[in-house]
């Protein structure tokens, strides 16, 4: 009894163990078209949704999506109660003394939009005495307070409450990814905006690109994602899944 | 009649059951604020009681540690307290199961929830059932000693039964601030009813509908609880002087 | 009568052993904590700390001081008012504490929000500079939110009043008004004065909400710092000894008030 007992425990650790427990994969809880937004059934879908299908396929892992609050992300990834981001999350320096990143997965160019015909320009003459609303804990909030000194700054929890805000009047412009900006001004309420510009590039600030967040020192955990990562990219699956979303790559240089 | 209503506000349509309409979601995420305010308000009256208990028959230490327990948790806003409990829990126990050998454990969103309002709820239960354990008149307590009643007893037939009915208003208050609370977990990025309300309007852009609709859901909850409390007073009032017929 | 208050008998001192003890090991703690744990961005928040402080304190203020001078007619048409106009109060009081503060925050700053844009004379009027920035909502909301819950305790407030009282002005011809103001109204404070310190630490504790529609409390201040900085239990740590101080000032300037007030008014 003993031993059909040990055998049949030993056999299925050594079973889950080739089966590698589910890595759980953080994204935002807060809605972030076209990269990641619930839909009416509750199913997350979007493009950085499928890209996390693909590259935990290629590389092998079973991920499960797991959305936490975009300002406890980096607490959650610490503390373990995910294993890896995948939010749009960019690789800066700030972001390095605490957590390790993948190689990136792609990289766009950060824009500012205003409402139409307001004149701001995307630079600190540009947008003096205005209002200018950002997404707490991003790049933009660290470029938005280092290069945008003399305009009001308002924070928010979620890019999404910000573009309602400019929408409302309440601020005058907000800065964010050019894809998530544009996804927003092709949209009913984003006709009142238009896109003023790029912001002057800061690598130190606006990071290298997008990648996948993970714990320091889990190596592991990063070979495997920079092996799908680029399997994705070598075999033509990024090609396929950015086809329905976006007209050209977004890999970036 | 109800095509006349979505004629006339089309953002109702929004609302329906089946996709395209968001309903079936915010239903959903009703249900996980109720399971979590449920487990929530059941970990709370534990606590509770245990804290009544050892504040009213403990040593000095253990009176004056769940005073500091009940202090603390009463002065500190619960997003803090649920962002400090979010993270140091599943750290601590994952810390602890990592130094002990084991593979880190994986606490599930609703568990984290449950624990950390139950903690919240233990300190505000701790007070009412104190309370109303006080204010069980001491003749009953006296007698049933003097009639040789071992002391399990007495609590259970006559502490127990009297002080529900005095502590079921304070109770009934703690559910409704349990079930409230429960919309906090939404800052964590935890699914309830709040959170799910929140995207749908965000998705949707129609914001006054879904912040509604999650108003009434609210107040239903609120509603059918005062109800079933209600009830459960009247139960618990039974035989007691004054009850019936006054009120 | 046995004399039940021998010399030996007085109420415990504070100090005993284990209290003594206990406040040492209370006092190493803190000291560990200062000591080791990271406090290196306390400098550089300082002004950023203190602005927050001010701002929750005076939406406190502001809030429970409007949201009590609401409840008074809450109370008073619940309590004695006729039917269409204790009805609504009644609503009122039971809609604000059915819901959460969370969405009707939400409600009234993104909802409302989104209605600006549909009505575009809003822009043009004498409102908008203040429909535009945030802290008008929050003092909106959490007034609402207080005269909602205090409204209740003042509904009960008034109608524990001992009704000998208000005879026996109505008997002596004084007019309606003025027993109102010289007997109901000061007694029915007086009966809700304790519960009134309870609910204001409640306000006190709501206030944090406010962050979330971007008014930069002492909480949205911890949130930056701990955005900024990546350190995540330290901003909260100074965070709830900020709460429990102010809680506590608040818990003793309520004791003064009920000192000063005769306790036992027949």
């Amino acid at each position: 009894m003993k031993k059909t007992l040990l055998t049949t425990i030993a056999a299925l650790a050594l079973g889950t163990a080739a089966m590698a427990e589910p890595v759980k994969v953080g994204i935002a809880s807060e809605p972030y078209p076209p990269f990641a937004s619930p839909d009416a059934a509750g199913n997350w879908v979007g493009w950085e949704v499928d890209m996390i299908g693909a590259v935990c396929a290629a590389a092998e892992l079973e991920c499960v999506i797991t959305p936490v609050a975009w300002d406890g992300m980096i607490p959650s990834l610490a503390s373990g109660q995910i294993d890896a981001i995948m939010a749009s999350m960019s690789i800066t320096a700030d972001r390095m003394q605490t957590i390790d990143f993948s190689n990136k997965y792609y990289n766009t160019p950060t824009v500012v939009i205003a409402a139409k015909g307001s004149g701001i320009l995307p630079t600190d003459e540009g947008l003096a005495g205005k209002i200018i609303g950002v997404q707490v804990s991003t790049v933009h909030q660290d470029y938005a307070q280092t290069h945008f000194k003399s305009a009001q700054i308002k924070l928010y929890q979620t890019q999404d409450e910000a573009n309602q805000d400019l929408v409302a009047g309440r601020i005058d412009a907000t800065q964010a990814d050019s894809i998530a900006l544009d996804d927003f001004l092709k949209s009913d309420t984003g006709a009142c905006c238009e896109n003023v510009g790029s912001v002057a590039d800061d690598k130190d600030i606006l990071g290298l690109g997008v990648g996948v967040g993970l714990r320091k020192g889990d190596d592991a955990l990063k070979e495997k994602f920079n092996a799908g990562i680029a399997k994705v990219i070598a075999d033509g699956t990024y090609e396929k899944v950015s086809a329905p979303y976006f007209a050209s790559s977004i890999y970036g240089g | 009649m109800l095509e006349a209503l979505v004629d006339a506000f089309p953002t109702l349509a929004l609302l329906a059951y089946e996709p395209p309409g968001w309903g079936a979601n915010l239903l959903r995420g009703l249900v996980n604020s109720i399971q979590i305010a449920l487990g929530a308000y059941a970990v709370g009256l534990i606590i509770g009681t245990a804290g009544a208990f050892g504040k009213l028959n403990g040593g000095p230490v253990t009176r004056d540690l769940l005073a500091i327990y009940t202090t603390v948790v009463r002065a500190v806003p619960e997003l803090v307290l649920i962002l400090i409990l979010y993270f140091a829990v599943t750290d601590l126990v994952n810390q602890g199961m990592v130094a002990m050998g084991y593979a880190r454990v994986q606490i599930s969103g609703v568990a984290a929830g449950i624990a950390v309002l139950g903690v919240v709820q233990g300190a505000y239960s701790t007070e009412v059932i104190r309370g109303a354990i006080l204010a069980v008149p001491a003749g009953q307590l006296e007698a049933a000693r003097a009639m040789g009643m071992p002391p399990l007893k007495t609590a259970w037939r006559i502490t127990l039964p009297l002080m529900l009915s005095n502590a079921i208003p304070g109770l009934a208050n703690l559910w409704l601030i349990a079930t409230k609370d429960t919309a906090l977990l939404a800052i964590v990025g935890f699914a309830e009813l709040t959170l799910q309300t929140r995207q749908a309007a965000s998705s949707t852009k129609a914001f006054l509908t879904f912040f509604l609709a999650a108003g009434v859901l609210y107040l239903l909850i609120t509603l059918v609880s005062g109800v079933i409390f209600g009830r459960i007073e009247k139960w618990a009032r039974r035989g007691q002087r004054g009850s019936g017929a006054g009120t | 009568m046995t004399d039940a208050t021998l010399a030996g008998d007085q109420a415990p001192k504070f100090w005993q052993t284990h209290r003594i003890i206990m406040a040492a090991i209370a006092v190493a703690l803190v000291l560990l904590c200062a000591v080791t744990l990271r406090w290196d961005w306390l400098p550089k928040y300082l002004p950023l700390i203190g602005e927050g402080i001010w701002r929750t304190l005076w939406l406190l203020a502001v809030t429970t001081f409007f949201g009590f001078l609401l409840a008074i007619p809450l109370g008073l048409a619940q309590a004695a008012g006729p039917w269409y106009l204790a009805a609504p109060a009644r609503a009122f009081c039971t809609i604000i504490r059915g819901t959460p503060l969370l969405l009707q925050l939400w409600l009234l700053y993104y909802g409302l929000g989104s209605l600006f844009p549909q009505f575009p004379a809003i822009r043009e009027s004498e409102l908008w500079p203040y429909l535009r920035q945030a802290w008008p909502y929050a003092v909106f909301a959490l007034t609402i939110s207080f005269a909602g819950y205090e409204g209740e305790v003042m509904r009960g407030a008034f109608k524990g009043v001992p009704g000998g009282q208000l005879e026996a002005a109505r008997a002596m011809g004084m007019p309606r008004l003025t027993i109102l103001r010289r007997i109901w109204l000061p007694l029915a404070i007086q009966r809700a004065l304790p519960t009134l310190g309870g609910e204001t630490v409640l306000q006190l504790k709501a206030t944090p909400l406010v962050a979330t529609i971007t008014v930069v409390d002492i909480y949205a201040v911890a949130s930056r710092v701990r955005q900024d900085t990546f350190i995540v239990y330290e901003p909260l740590l100074l965070l709830a000894v900020v709460y429990m101080v102010i809680t506590g000032i608040i818990v003793l300037a309520f004791r003064w008030f009920e000192k000063r007030v005769p306790s036992r008014v027949a």
